[in-house]
């Protein structure tokens, strides 16, 4: 895996001036390198972290449980894309276990979210069941623990 | 009380350290961007603290031996044999202590009688010098200088050897300079000590932040094994500087009478640091390779940013510090980092706080994130505006 993959992964701000200064390489070839990684879908987009809970926005978000038929020769796919193309939806994943495809949404108040599963959602063909679950509190997402400010309490040792 | 008649006269003797007066500066102030900090930001890595937090659920809270767990030694023993080929028998050969400065101290008690020179190079770390006092042996420095990298050469060393030499310091990687040395220059400075009665005290604690090069341990040179005194520890390599947690290792007759002044001194190290470190020291390699990784970036920014903006500054090929010339401004070392403190308020740690040498230069720590480091560097390149 290339190495800047990683670092572009844990701080997007960097440019690539800065990036070729920290891996000893020419900014060109870094600029070539990101640029081919956009081209070939392996940098998909560059987003920012928000803890939206320290702001004014009203929101709530919930994972949904959902237990799918497979169809034949599409499998999970065809589901999984008509769920993903609502604009609500955040994520969705195929799962190993007792149901098929998490899926992650946001919406405005619970009576928003519980209507899109009930009205989008649970009617959707090949949909078996589904179980909704609120998300009371994010204490960790991509890697990054919420609530935190990190304050430098090393003491001035030399 | 007469405390100044009744105090220890060697010890009232002892300069303070001088730089306790600028850090008191910086901690009045606010927003200032530091780069003076000489230990790691990252946290201890979380499966090291699991073991430390394990040991104290599972009630692990007593003494140790005196030495320390023999499964610590063990493990150091192999760790110092997997990292830097050397042997040592765990159980005669290693002390576990609080932290590496202890086994500095126990080195310098151990050997010093009074009068006894003790060689130290500068500018370094600033603990040598008065623990050579306090055991009324005479510190004699040398200035390593820039233009050899600041490392220790043979000319300078053989110039300083009297009769009374007892002991070497050789403070590699060097704190505050960054600078290394290599087997051919270790090679060198054996040269010299072979067929002589001195012993080296080599403190390693950087051992494992080297860039571009393995440290290779000067016990490791031939007919040196034996005049060596090995120091390390826990706190640079694996994020552990409040464990306290540090060892020697030596030849069994010079280990087992410093084992003896930690016993009487310290009993042993902390039981929690010493169950924390045997699973660093057994699960940890990956740990210090991906530190080593996020320093020698930071590093690579802060030397390129340093001499773009025109200051001279030697390439730093270990620990974390980079010890950049700010002498061409008609300044002090310490009247400039005093004006770029009140003025852009940036701190760095003037030069002289490391001995004879420093001043001229001024040391940059690295122990910190990317983006502090750019934001100290854009406040360092508008004071420097100002000042030509």
């Amino acid at each position: 895996m290339d190495k800047i993959l990683k670092m572009l992964e844990d701080d997007a701000t960097l440019t690539p001036e800065q990036i070729s200064v920290m891996v000893d390489k020419e900014v060109g070839e870094i600029r070539d390198m990101v640029r081919q990684y956009e081209q070939d879908g392996i940098i998909l987009g560059y987003k920012t972290i928000i803890d939206w809970d320290k702001t004014d926005r009203e929101y709530v978000s919930a994972l949904i449980e959902l237990k799918v038929i497979p169809q034949r020769d599409r499998g999970f796919d065809k589901v999984a894309e008509k769920i993903y193309n609502y604009p609500e939806v955040q994520s969705v994943y195929l799962m190993s276990g007792s149901f098929d495809l998490a899926v992650f949404i946001e919406g405005k108040t619970m009576r928003e979210v519980a209507y899109f599963v009930a009205r989008k959602l649970a009617p959707l063909e090949y949909i078996q069941a589904t179980a909704t679950h609120f998300i009371l509190r994010k204490y960790k997402d991509k890697g990054v623990v919420y609530g935190k400010v990190e304050i430098d309490e090393r003491g001035n040792i030399i | 009380m007469e405390y100044t008649q009744l105090l220890s006269r060697t010890v009232q003797g002892i300069k303070p350290s001088g730089i306790r007066k600028f850090f008191d500066l910086l901690e009045n102030m606010q927003d200032v961007v530091a780069l003076t900090v000489g230990q790691p930001d990252f946290a201890t890595p979380w499966h090291i603290r699991e073991a430390g937090i394990q040991s104290l659920e599972q009630g692990k809270t007593y003494y140790t031996s005196n030495a320390g767990t023999f499964e610590l030694r063990r493990s150091i023993a192999a760790y110092l044999d997997r990292r830097f080929s050397l042997r040592y028998d765990p159980a005669h050969e290693i002390v576990v202590t609080v932290g590496g400065s202890e086994a500095i101290d126990l080195t310098m008690r151990a050997l010093i009688e009074p009068g006894d020179e003790v060689i130290v190079p500068t500018p370094s770390f600033v603990c040598y010098g008065p623990l050579v006092e306090l055991c009324h042996g005479v510190p004699v420095y040398i200035q390593t200088q820039a233009k050899d990298n600041f490392k220790l050469t043979a000319e300078d060393l053989r110039a300083a050897i009297t009769p009374k030499t007892k002991l070497l310091v050789l403070p590699f990687p060097n704190n505050p300079t960054g600078a290394i040395m290599t087997r051919e220059d270790l090679e060198a400075i054996a040269e010299v000590l072979r067929g002589t009665n001195i012993l080296v005290l080599s403190d390693e604690i950087y051992a494992e932040l080297t860039y571009g090069r393995r440290h290779v341990s000067v016990a490791a040179i031939d007919g040196m094994w034996e005049r060596t005194i090995l120091t390390s520890g826990f706190s640079k390599a694996y994020a552990m500087t409040g464990w306290r947690l540090g060892y020697v290792a030596a030849p069994e007759p010079l280990a087992q009478q410093m084992l003896k002044i930690h016993q009487f001194a310290v009993m042993c190290a902390p039981t929690t640091s010493q169950l924390a470190a045997i699973e660093a020291m057994e699960n940890g390699d990956e740990d210090i390779a991906y530190m080593a990784d996020a320093y020698n970036q930071r590093r690579r920014c802060i030397v390129k940013g340093l001499r773009d903006m025109g200051l001279p500054c030697f390439e730093p090929e270990g620990a974390f510090y980079v010890f950049p010339d700010i002498s061409g401004f008609g300044l002090s070392c310490e009247e400039f980092c005093e004006r770029l403190l009140y003025e852009n308020k940036v701190a760095i740690v003037p030069g002289t706080a490391f001995g004879a040498g420093g001043e001229g230069f001024a040391r940059i720590s690295y122990a910190y994130s990317v983006k502090h480091i750019h934001e100290a560097l854009n406040r360092m390149e508008d004071f420097l505006k100002k000042l030509r």
